[in-house]
Order: structure tokens, then sequence, then C-alpha cells
């Protein structure tokens, strides 16, 4: 626990891959956040720090950091919950290329959500009728469940499996997955299946569950994983081919 | 070791890593039971001198060890089936708990037996 007033001794990650911490001190503030943290270092002691942040108000995904060992969103993390007693090691997100200081490389978790087919193909053209789709409609409530997502790569940097295997697409871009599959307007829904089926989709997920331990936005990843496994048995049990 | 744990200190985690050591574990044991197993066939002599042994504590313990990795590698089995085929249950910490109950009833039984 810290005192307001106290300083914090906060080791901040500097540098590529081969970097090392710097120590800083910085005084604690009431209600102060992780990124507030970053932000005074960066405007009083060190000012070449590289990081990012955009809305700070927990919509843009863009902040997210290592801080003490666990991927959090930084604007919405209070120092008061996570400082150990009055530490915080700030490093870039985990299982991303590093770029510099505490910006991790986001291209491959972006290039995954292409790789998942997280992109809606229609089913009508322009004339048609706009679809209606009721709030109560099930799959349309299963979409509900998963479709949040602020593309921080908080789950991505949480998950071993995509640490183990590099090519596995990642809790993020297998939930959006999952809610493309939901919407019944899509045109393509076993191609979206192929896209994720096989070790490095859906089926390489070891259902650790530390997506969903560590989604700022409390969506659950696990579960739509375990829905796409589950649509792809009976296209694969129809002979679906490459499911 | 808290560089270990960091994100990983919550129980699926700990389900995840029980069930594929106790997988390892039991993939290890397998061909020396079917060795044991064999020399009943073969060498009757061979295999009475070492059931002999094994009734030794320290042998016993290790057996009701392996049980208990048996116990939970069926039921972490059994919670990883009912997570993928089962509609999506909000009570994840339930099944943990009872696939982690099922296995210590499973080892306690065991024990009880073994004593």
């Amino acid at each position: 626990m810290t005192r307001d007033g106290d300083d914090l001794r906060v080791r901040v990650w500097r540098g590529g891959t081969d970097g090392a911490f710097q120590d800083f001190r910085v005084p604690h503030r009431p209600d102060q956040t992780v990124l507030d943290v970053v932000t005074w270092i960066q405007r009083h002691l060190a000012p070449g720090l590289a990081y990012r942040f955009a809305c700070r108000v927990g919509m843009c995904g863009s902040c997210a950091m290592t801080v003490n060992g666990r991927p959090r969103w930084t604007c919405r993390s209070h120092v008061a919950d996570v400082a150990n007693g009055g530490r915080l090691d700030i490093e870039p997100l985990a299982n991303l290329p590093i770029i510099r200081d505490l910006v991790a490389d986001l291209t491959p978790f972006f290039e995954k959500w292409q790789g998942a087919r997280g992109r809606f193909v229609p089913s009508a053209g322009r004339g048609d009728p706009t679809a209606a789709i009721a709030p109560s409609e099930p799959r349309r409530r299963q979409a509900d469940l998963a479709v949040e997502c602020i593309n921080c790569a908080v789950c991505y940097a949480a998950c071993d499996v995509v640490a183990w295997n590099g090519d596995y697409l990642g809790p993020a871009a297998l939930n959006r997955a999952w809610v493309a599959f939901n919407d019944r307007r899509d045109g393509a829904p076993e191609e979206l299946l192929r896209a994720v089926a096989g070790d490095a989709g859906c089926h390489g997920c070891h259902s650790q569950q530390s997506c969903s331990r560590h989604c700022p936005n409390e969506l659950d990843p696990s579960r739509s994983i375990a829905g796409l496994k589950r649509a792809g048995l009976p296209a694969w049990l129809r002979g679906g081919d490459g499911l | 070791m808290t560089a270990l744990v960091r994100h990983r200190g919550h129980p699926a985690y700990w389900a995840f890593l029980l069930h594929r050591l106790s997988g390892l574990l039991l993939a290890l044991f397998l061909p020396a039971h079917f060795l044991v197993l064999g020399l009943a066939l073969d060498e009757g002599a061979a295999f009475g001198a070492f059931i002999a042994w094994s009734e030794q504590p320290l042998v016993k313990l290790s057996e009701w060890l392996l049980l208990l990795a048996l116990a939970l590698h069926l039921t972490g089995g059994l919670r990883l089936l009912a997570l993928e085929f089962l509609p999506w249950s909000e009570r994840q910490k339930a099944l943990l708990a009872a696939s982690f109950g099922g296995a210590a009833l499973f080892g306690a039984g065991f024990l009880f037996a073994l004593v």
C-alpha cells in the first residue's frame, strides 16, 4: 500500500528487446493511473521515453502495457490497485516485437485479425432491404457478448499459446471471428470456420483462460473460442473441406 | 518465481498445468507399467520379486501419487470435454472446483484403500 505523497519507485523498460529497466522516482498522487505515472516520467525526467496512448478513458485500446508482470490497460489501472509496496515495473506488452521503450509493434496482432477473417463478407447488395436482426435473437446475443473488444492486445500478451506458437491467431482475432460467425448476414460462414480451424486457430487453444482473466473489458475470449470449436464440428462432420 | 507466475496465477491456468504435467507423468509411467505386466506372462519369478519390492512404503506413496495424477487427468479431461462440447457455462469456477474436488475424492478413497 502506498500513501499519497510518498514517492513511487518505478522501473521502466528502455530500448528494444535487448534493452533494460531504468529506475525513476515519481510522486504518488490520489487517483493516479499507471498512464499518469508514465506521462509524468516523460514530462519531468525522460523526454525521450516512447509510449502510446490516445483516449485515456478505456475506449481506444492503445495504452496497454505490462505492469508488474501483468498486461493491463494503463489508463484505467489505478496505481493504488496495482503498485506492489510502492513499486511499479512497466514494460511493453509481451508476445509482440518491441519498437522502443514501452511501444510494442502491433503489426502481427492485426495481421492475425485478417488471418482469422475478422471482416464482414456481405450476403446482400445495395438494393436489398436492410436486414432486421432483433436484439433478442440467440446469435445476436452471442455476438453481443463478444463484440465490445477494443483491440488492446492485453489478451494476446497474456496468452501462452501465442508465446509458444508464433502462428497462433490468438484470443482477440478468434473472438472477432466468433462475432462475425454469429452475424447471420455474413455470406461465408464456412470460409470463416476454415480460416480459424487447425492448430494455429481455435483448436490450438489450451483453455488456459488467461485471456478471459485479463481482458479489461471483461469479455470472455475463451467462450468465443469454445464456440468456434463447437461450430466447426458439425461442418467437419458434413465433410467440410479444410476443417 | 514472480516472473514465472506473472499473468498465470489463476485457477484455469493451474488446471492446465496439472493436466499437462499429470499427462506427461502418465505417459512416462505407462511403458514401465506394461513392461511389468509383460513380466507376469513370461517371467513369473521376476514379477513376484517386483511385487514384493513394490510393498515398500515409498513405492506405495509413489503409487498413490500416480493414482492422484490419473484422477486429476481424468477429471480435468472431463472438464475440458464439457467446456468444448457443451453449451458454454458461466460457472467456469464451479467446473474447475468440481474437477479438482472429484480428483481429491478419488485420491482420498485410494489412500484409504492403501492404508
